[in-house]
Parts: C-alpha cells; sequence; structure tokens
C-alpha cells in the first residue's frame, strides 16, 4: 500500500532577478513540474538529481512545510500543507544542512523536550532513545550542547531525534553530507536496521553514490523537476564511472590549458586547473606527464559526483523519450 | 532603553590572503589598510534592506526624541548653552551619529567577538598584519557607510520638519567648522573603535562578553553627550564628564559643529579626542600582546 | 443544543495545545540560563541598568524645570514606569521573534514547521531569557515611587484600569512583536523597523502627549494605536485634563485597542507564515 502518493504536483516560484542598475525583472520558475510517484509502506528510496532539480522543495511539500501550486499530495493518508501539525507526529524529518536538534542545549534537552511535544509515552520512549544511544553510540554526548558537536555526531543526534516518536515515514535530506566515513558507515547501517526493523518508509536526498548503494533499491532521479528515472541503482552506476577529474594546482597560474594527451582541461581559476580523463583508465600516467612538464603545488582525483553523471545522462538536449537509462547506457 | 542593536550579521569570512600580497610592497600597508575599509564598506553596502530599516528607525527615534528636547527648550530657552535650534541640531547630529560610533556596541566588536568565539582570532594574531589597525580600518569603512547612509538621510528629514543650525559665520570661519568637524568625527569613530577593541578583548578573560558590553554601552551612551548635552549634569558631573573619552564620540564632534567650539577651544577639543586616541591605541597594543602571549601560552 | 456548548470551539482546543508548547519550549530554556548563574545576574542587572538610562535623562530633564508638557515628575514617571513595564512584559514574553528575520535566512524556520506544534508558539518561546525580566523589575521599581509620590485615591474602578493597562499594554507591545516578525518573512533583513514601534513607541509614550505635535500624537490614536497603551488610561488615571481632544470614553477603551492590534498581528503573521510556506525562504 502507498503511503506517500504525489500525483501531478507543481511548485512554481517567482524569482526576481536584477537587470541593470535599478530594473527587475520578475520571471517564473517551475522548481518541480508535474511530479508523480508512489512510495509502499516500508520502502527505503533514494532521492536524486542534480543541484536545483527539485529534491528539497520536494522534501518541503511532503512534510507539509511548503503548499504546493499544483497537484496532490498524500502521506500517511493526510494531506501535509492542510494537516501539518497532525502529521508531523507521524513522519521523521532529517535535514543535513541543519539541525533540528536546540543548538545552546545539551542533546538530552532536545530528546527531553520531543518526548513532550509529541507526547511519547514513557516506556516507548525510553525504549527507543535506548535504542538509539546504543546503536548511534550517542551514551557519551547526551550532556553536551548541540552546538559543541562534531557534524557526525550532530547528524547522530538528530537522526535519532527524529526516530523518538515512531515514525512511519522518515526524510533524509543529505544525511551524510560532510560526514567522514566511520560516521556514515555507522549511519549508513543504523538506517538499514530501523527500516529492517521497524518498517519505518525511508525516502532520502544524497550526492553519494554510496548512500544509495547501501541502503536502497530503488532509487528515483529528478531533473528540471520530474522524475526522469526510476528503477534500481545499476544502471545508474554503470554511467557514473564514465569521467574522472584531476584537479591539479601549478605553482604559478599558466595562460593556456595544460595540454596532455588522454585528458582535457575543463576548468581554470588561477594556478588550479581540472582535467577529465575516462575512468577506467590509471590516474599516475597523466600525473607523471604533467609533473613532467609543470612545477606542482598539490592534486587530488575527484570521483564523478551524482549530479556530473545526471548531467552527463541527460544532456546534450535529448528529448524525452530519449531520457531513459538504457539509452545512455547503450551509447557509452 | 534607545534603539537596540542593529541587525547581527553572520561574521565575514574575512579575506586575508587577497590581501596579504598587498603588504609586501612598498608603501603597501596603507593600500593593505585602505583595500580593507572599502572591503568592509562594501560589505555593509550589501545589506541594503537593513540600511532602509535602520533609517526609518533612527527617523523616528529623531522625531520623537526631538519633541522631549523642544518641550524642555522652550521652558528653559537657553539651557545648557544651546538655544532651541541648536538643541534640536543636537538630536538630530547626534542621531546620525548613533550608528557611525556604534553607540550601541557592534560594528566590528560583533566580528571579534564571534571570532573569539569560534576560535578564528589565534589565527588572526599569527598574520603578518597589527590586528588593531585592521579591525580600525574594517571598522572606519564600516563608520563611512554608516555616515553616508544612516548618518545623512535622518538628518535631511530631520531639517525638513525641525529649524536646524549650519555652521555659520565668514566663509572662512564656515570652511574651518566643516573641516574641524569632519576631522573631529573621524576621532570621533576612532576613539569609539578603540574603546570597543578593549572591551572585545576581554571577552579573552570572561566567558561571557555580554556583560562587559552593557556596562561600556551604558557609559557609552551616557557620558558620551548622545542622551543629552552634558553641561546639563549636575556642574562637577558636567565637568568631569568632558574630560573623559566617551565626551570624544559625540559631544566633542557636535559642539565643533555647532560652533561652540572655535579656535583654541576647537583646537583643544581635537586635541583632546587626539590624546584619547592615542592613550587607548597604547591601551590596545597592550593588551593585544597579553593575549597574543596568553594564546601561545595555552593554545588559545 | 446544549450538547452544542458543551464542546469547546477548535480554537479553543488549538490555543491550548500552542501555549503548552510555548510552556515546554521556554522551560527548558529557562531552566538552561539558570545553569548559568553567574552569567544569567550579570545580563539582568545590565539590562535593568540599560533601561534604567532613559529615566535618568528624565530626571536630569527636571534638574532644570518643575514640568514638561505641563506634567510633573511623578506623572512622567507613571508614564515611564507603564510604558517600560508592558514594553518588558511583552519583550520577555515574545521578544525573541525580532530575531525572525535571521531564522528565514539560515532555514531553521523549515525545523520548526516540522514539530507538532504552532510555529508562532515555538518560535516566541525559543529563547526564552528571564533576564529580560531586569527591566521589568526596574520599571516596576519607578512605577512604584511613582505611586507613593502621587497619592492616588484608589477606588475600584482605578485599580481595574490599572490592571487592564498593564495586561493591554503588554498585548499591543507584543502584538508589534509578531507584525514587526511577520514583515521579516517578506523582508528578512529588515529586523530594525519594529524597533521604532517597540522601544521607539515606549520611548515616545515615557513623555506626555502634550510633548508632541498633534498629528504624531492622532497617529498614535487611530494609526498605531499605542496611545492607548498609558497615555490614554494616564489621563483618567491621574485625573489630567485631555490634551489630544478624543472621545473621553477613549480612556476606558485599551482592551478594543488591545484586541484590534492582537486581531492585526494575527492575520499579518498569517500572511506571513502563508507567503513562506509558499516561497521556501
Amino acid at each position: 500500500m502507498a503511503i506517500i502518493e504525489v500525483e501531478d504536483v507543481a511548485r512554481t516560484f517567482t524569482v526576481r532577478r536584477k537587470v541593470g542598475r535599478l530594473k527587475r525583472e520578475r520571471s517564473e520558475v517551475r522548481a518541480v513540474d508535474g511530479l508523480s510517484f508512489e512510495v509502499a509502506a516500508g520502502e527505503m528510496v533514494g532521492y536524486i538529481g542534480p543541484n536545483g532539480a527539485g529534491k528539497s522543495t520536494t522534501i518541503k511539500m511532503l512534510t507539509g512545510i511548503l503548499v504546493p501550486s499544483e497537484g496532490r499530495l498524500r502521506v500517511a493518508g493526510a494531506d501535509p500543507s492542510r494537516e501539518r501539525v497532525r502529521l508531523a507526529r507521524r513522519i521523521g524529518v532529517v535535514f543535513g544542512q541543519r539541525t533540528t536538534l536546540w543548538w545552546d542545549l545539551p542533546l538530552r534537552d532536545s530528546y527531553e523536550l520531543a518526548r513532550r511535544i509529541y507526547r511519547i509515552e514513557d516506556a516507548r520512549y525510553r525504549r527507543n532513545l535506548d535504542r538509539c544511544i546504543d546503536l548511534l553510540e550517542l551514551g557519551p554526548l547526551l550532556d553536551v550542547p548541540v552546538r559543541q558537536l562534531s557534524l557526525g555526531q550532530r547528524m547522530r543526534g538528530d537522526i535519532a531525534a527524529a526516530l523518538l516518536h515512531d515514525p512511519e515515514v522518515l526524510y533524509l535530506d543529505e544525511p551524510t553530507i560532510g560526514l567522514d566515513v566511520v560516521s556514515k558507515n555507522r549511519v549508513r547501517e543504523f538506517l538499514a536496521e530501523i527500516n529492517a526493523e521497524s518498517g519505518t518508509t525511508v525516502l532520502l536526498t544524497t550526492h553519494d553514490l554510496t548512500d544509495i548503494e547501501r541502503l536502497c533499491s530503488r532509487v528515483m532521479v529528478i531533473d528540471h523537476g520530474r522524475v526522469v528515472y526510476d528503477g534500481g541503482l545499476e544502471g545508474l552506476h554503470n554511467v557514473g564511472g564514465s569521467e574522472r577529474t584531476l584537479v591539479v594546482d601549478l605553482a604559478a597560474p599558466e595562460p593556456d590549458p595544460i595540454s596532455i594527451p588522454g585528458a582535457r582541461v575543463v576548468r581554470m581559476e588561477g594556478p588550479r586547473q581540472w582535467l577529465a580523463f575516462p575512468a577506467t583508465d590509471s590516474a599516475a600516467p597523466l600525473v607523471a606527464a604533467i609533473a613532467a612538464r609543470y612545477p606542482l603545488v598539490d592534486l587530488s582525483v575527484k570521483e564523478p559526483a551524482i549530479e556530473d553523471v545526471i548531467a552527463r545522462m541527460y544532456g546534450g538536449g535529448t528529448t524525452e523519450g530519449e531520457r531513459s537509462l538504457e539509452g545512455s547506457v547503450a551509447g557509452a | 532603553m534607545a534603539q537596540s542593536l542593529a541587525p547581527a550579521h553572520p561574521p565575514d569570512p574575512t579575506p586575508f590572503r587577497t590581501f596579504r600580497t598587498l603588504s609586501g610592497r612598498p608603501g603597501g600597508s596603507l593600500r593593505l589598510y585602505a583595500a580593507v575599509a572599502r572591503g568592509s564598506f562594501r560589505r555593509y553596502a550589501g545589506y541594503r534592506a537593513a540600511t532602509w530599516a535602520g533609517v526609518f528607525t533612527n527617523t523616528v527615534f529623531g522625531f520623537f526624541i526631538a519633541y522631549t528636547y523642544q518641550a524642555l527648550w522652550q521652558i528653559r530657552p537657553h539651557l545648557g548653552g544651546y538655544d532651541l535650534s541648536a538643541a534640536l541640531t543636537y538630536v538630530w547630529l547626534g542621531q546620525a551619529l548613533l550608528m557611525p560610533i556604534a553607540a550601541m556596541g557592534g560594528g566590528v566588536q560583533d566580528d571579534i567577538e564571534a571570532r573569539i568565539i569560534n576560535g578564528d582570532i589565534a589565527v588572526d594574531l599569527y598574520r603578518p598584519v597589527d590586528q588593531q589597525l585592521w579591525w580600525l580600518s574594517a571598522d572606519l569603512g564600516r563608520a563611512g557607510y554608516h555616515l553616508l547612509s544612516r548618518g545623512i538621510v535622518p538628518l535631511l528629514v530631520g531639517g525638513l520638519f525641525f529649524h536646524l543650525r549650519m555652521p555659520a559665520g565668514s566663509p572662512a570661519a564656515q570652511a574651518l567648522t566643516w573641516a574641524g568637524a569632519t576631522v573631529s568625527v573621524a576621532l570621533a569613530v576612532t576613539v569609539s573603535f578603540l574603546l570597543r577593541y578593549l572591551a572585545a578583548l576581554t571577552g579573552f578573560w570572561l566567558m561571557d562578553p555580554r556583560g562587559v558590553r552593557q556596562v561600556t554601552v551604558v557609559l557609552g551612551m551616557f557620558f558620551s553627550g548622545f542622551l543629552l548635552p552634558l553641561s546639563l549634569l549636575p556642574s562637577t558631573l558636567a565637568a568631569v564628564a568632558q574630560q573623559l573619552p566617551w565626551a570624544a564620540m559625540v559631544q566633542i564632534p557636535l559642539d565643533v559643529f555647532l560652533q561652540r567650539r572655535t579656535g583654541a577651544a576647537l583646537a583643544q577639543g581635537l586635541l583632546l579626542q587626539l590624546g584619547w586616541a592615542g592613550l587607548l591605541l597604547g591601551a590596545g597594543q597592550l593588551l593585544q600582546r597579553a593575549v597574543v602571549r596568553k594564546v601561545v601560552v595555552q593554545g588559545g | 443544543m446544549a450538547e452544542s456548548l458543551s464542546v469547546p470551539p477548535p480554537w479553543y482546543g488549538r490555543t491550548r495545545e500552542a501555549l503548552r508548547a510555548y510552556r515546554l519550549v521556554a522551560g527548558m530554556w529557562l531552566r538552561a540560563s539558570l545553569a548559568y548563574r553567574t552569567s544569567f545576574w550579570i545580563t539582568t542587572v545590565g539590562n535593568a541598568v540599560t533601561s534604567l538610562l532613559d529615566f535618568v535623562v528624565i530626571a536630569v530633564m527636571f534638574q532644570h524645570t518643575t514640568t514638561l508638557g505641563g506634567w510633573t515628575l511623578p506623572q512622567v514617571a507613571f508614564l515611564y514606569g507603564t510604558s517600560g513595564l508592558t514594553l518588558g512584559l511583552a519583550d520577555l514574553l515574545v521578544g525573541s521573534l525580532d530575531q525572525l528575520g535571521q531564522r528565514v535566512r539560515d532555514g531553521s524556520v523549515d525545523t520548526v514547521l516540522v514539530r507538532p506544534a504552532a510555529a508562532l508558539a515555538q518560535l516566541s518561546a525559543d529563547r526564552f531569557a528571564l533576564r529580560r525580566a531586569g527591566r521589568v523589575v526596574q520599571n516596576l521599581l519607578v512605577l512604584g515611587w511613582s505611586l507613593w509620590e502621587l497619592q492616588l485615591d484608589w477606588t475600584g474602578p482605578k485599580l481595574l484600569v490599572m490592571a487592564v493597562l498593564v495586561v493591554c499594554g503588554t498585548v499591543i507591545f507584543g502584538s508589534a512583536f509578531v507584525a514587526g516578525a511577520a514583515f521579516q518573512f517578506f523582508a528578512t533583513d529588515a529586523a530594525e523597523v519594529q524597533n521604532s514601534v517597540t522601544y521607539g513607541g515606549a520611548t515616545m509614550l515615557q513623555y506626555p502627549p502634550s510633548v508632541f505635535a498633534r498629528d504624531l500624537v492622532r497617529g498614535a490614536v487611530y494609526g498605531i494605536p499605542l496611545a492607548f497603551v498609558n497615555w490614554l488610561p494616564a489621563l483618567y488615571l491621574l485625573g489630567l485634563p485631555d490634551p489630544i481632544g478624543v472621545p473621553g470614553w477613549f480612556r476606558f477603551a485599551s482592551p478594543l485597542a488591545a484586541l484590534l492590534c492582537a486581531a492585526a498581528a494575527g492575520l499579518a503573521w498569517r500572511a506571513g507564515i502563508r507567503s513562506y510556506r509558499s516561497t521556501g525562504s
């Protein structure tokens, strides 16, 4: 049974842009446009897309923060924007970029307040909190003011706060952003366990393919405000490895792009240049070739970000019909 | 209590590195500080809605206070040596100076306090620029913007509704007054900065800098002559207050503009401002050194 | 019919829930602030001293005159005390709202909207700071001195008007805070505008209406009805003639003004929230 239903939902924003010195021009931006999907109870779904594709807008509409301009949304049988407070008791939300915890107070106080605001019975509260403390290793952090927590600790604290009232649906907006590898793993394991044990439906947005890989059997890709792919991860992953980037810091700015066979400069900024090369190639000969010709200060290799993958998949003005994953894979 | 603090904006990630290259060249340090001041001016100019909100609020306060002065001076037409028109001018000029001298605290004080709390200040201290001069430049840039925006507009509105007194006399006397007032306002901002710098640095030793700030704001509001001309205080207190550093922030520049200080009194007023500036600059350097020692010994 | 009367209207339940959320959030901040006693006392005393400055100005003025706008020092002190007391109470209860623009900019309003409680209650109670009571206590002291000096002949109706003054004044200033916060949904940088009504208005109300230009006073009666905070009730309580030229029953109309202010603020808040929920910023 579908616990989240989204039907032809659109959200338009009016944007004022400066034109010249004084004039301002109004234009309409459709952040989400004809969005439709369903999520069944107990599913764990990855929701990905490039920046500005409409991911956060969707989450905000599903939580009732944002009112849709058109279309119909149902979450756990409620209309989020009309029944915000009622729905809030049945959902949990984690925003990776900002905390729902009370900034200046010890972590424990945030949980205590949640217990009373959500009216969680004592036994249930203690059981849930103990489980979170145990699995997320929050014990030593309970008496630390939230502002003093590291990003990873805070994220664990946030996830626990979102689960104390046994929500049926959990939204996670970039839950692993900025976390170190250890914290990421801990968060992922915890989410998998919660989903398996309690049957909590999870919808998560991320820029980290690994999150999806470890957690989600289903991925939805959104671009320009609508779902362009809905299915397994395998296809995405194939395209994902297409190109990596070598970031080179030269000792002094070069006027011309570095010219090396097998790579091309995609961006220049002062002494820093970005070179794209096929992911199947090794970076070593490339580095050697550059070092032989230019004095280097630093370099690093970047794996393709999801947004680049998406851009590659749907770039080049393809039509709606061609926007299928198989098409891109075949072409690659 | 009068106006509350201007909206606290997040501290700027001060672009030290951009300016660093400049300081190596001959004459570079002056250019460096000029660049800092310009950057600060532009930063505050970016908050346009905040500026208009502030202009509006300054103007409203100007009206309220002007009417209370008017009521008093109608009963006592030459109170404290000011006639009605001079007293009203005093109100509006005071409103014009409120933000430039940051009478309610703030400006770079917010930035420094934020950097002390998040620890960035330790990094700043290792940079090859004098911190006090660096922040002074930034504050002068801010004050310049606030004088042009939140200073001038309320003054013009006040001039439309009340009879304000402009510098009078021969063209030479007028020119001297304007020049004197300009120098005096610059010194007023400098003294105000130096006091706030000292207050901000005490944050290294105190857990909560709010207490110190409240005390300094109360002293500043009252002894600067911002609330009432100092000559209205009981005579002994008035005589002492005229010599204190806070008088350099409002009372002296306004008296210069209102031509209550001309000739020797003008020179004496400017010298008093200069003297306090020098003394506080020295005190700031000493405190700054103590901070560096504390940071080096305790690692911040 | 009888049954429908016994069922509480829906707004009753919502209000009770909102007050509960306010109490929970504020209570938590209260406990947290008391954990740092020294800091709490320093800032509380600091608040009181800062708010005392305005009275020092009035006292200095009365060194040079016996009346201002026809009012004596104890009479002006009555205005000062009631103005500061009501502003102080409003600030204590909902003053945190003046940082709303900042919260819109950093996105933390979203986190408020995903909790099962009224946004206004949560946002007003956030950072509840008992130190703001410093202003309240300081103004109460001045008011106490003024009443002692004035030796008013307290009758039942006068006591009632005095109590109504405190409640309605607080509601009017509180409405100004709420409306100012609602404005910040549209102009997130313009937090200072509301200061001209709250702190500026309170400064104006410290002085007799006869001091100000006629149009300004009319604006405070018919525009933003600050005159109902203390000017008009004070005319009755202190037995002074009307310098404003308004109907006599206006002296007792503070509840009406407070009701109108609260309704206007409520509408403004709804418009602000609605705008936020259709732009997300």
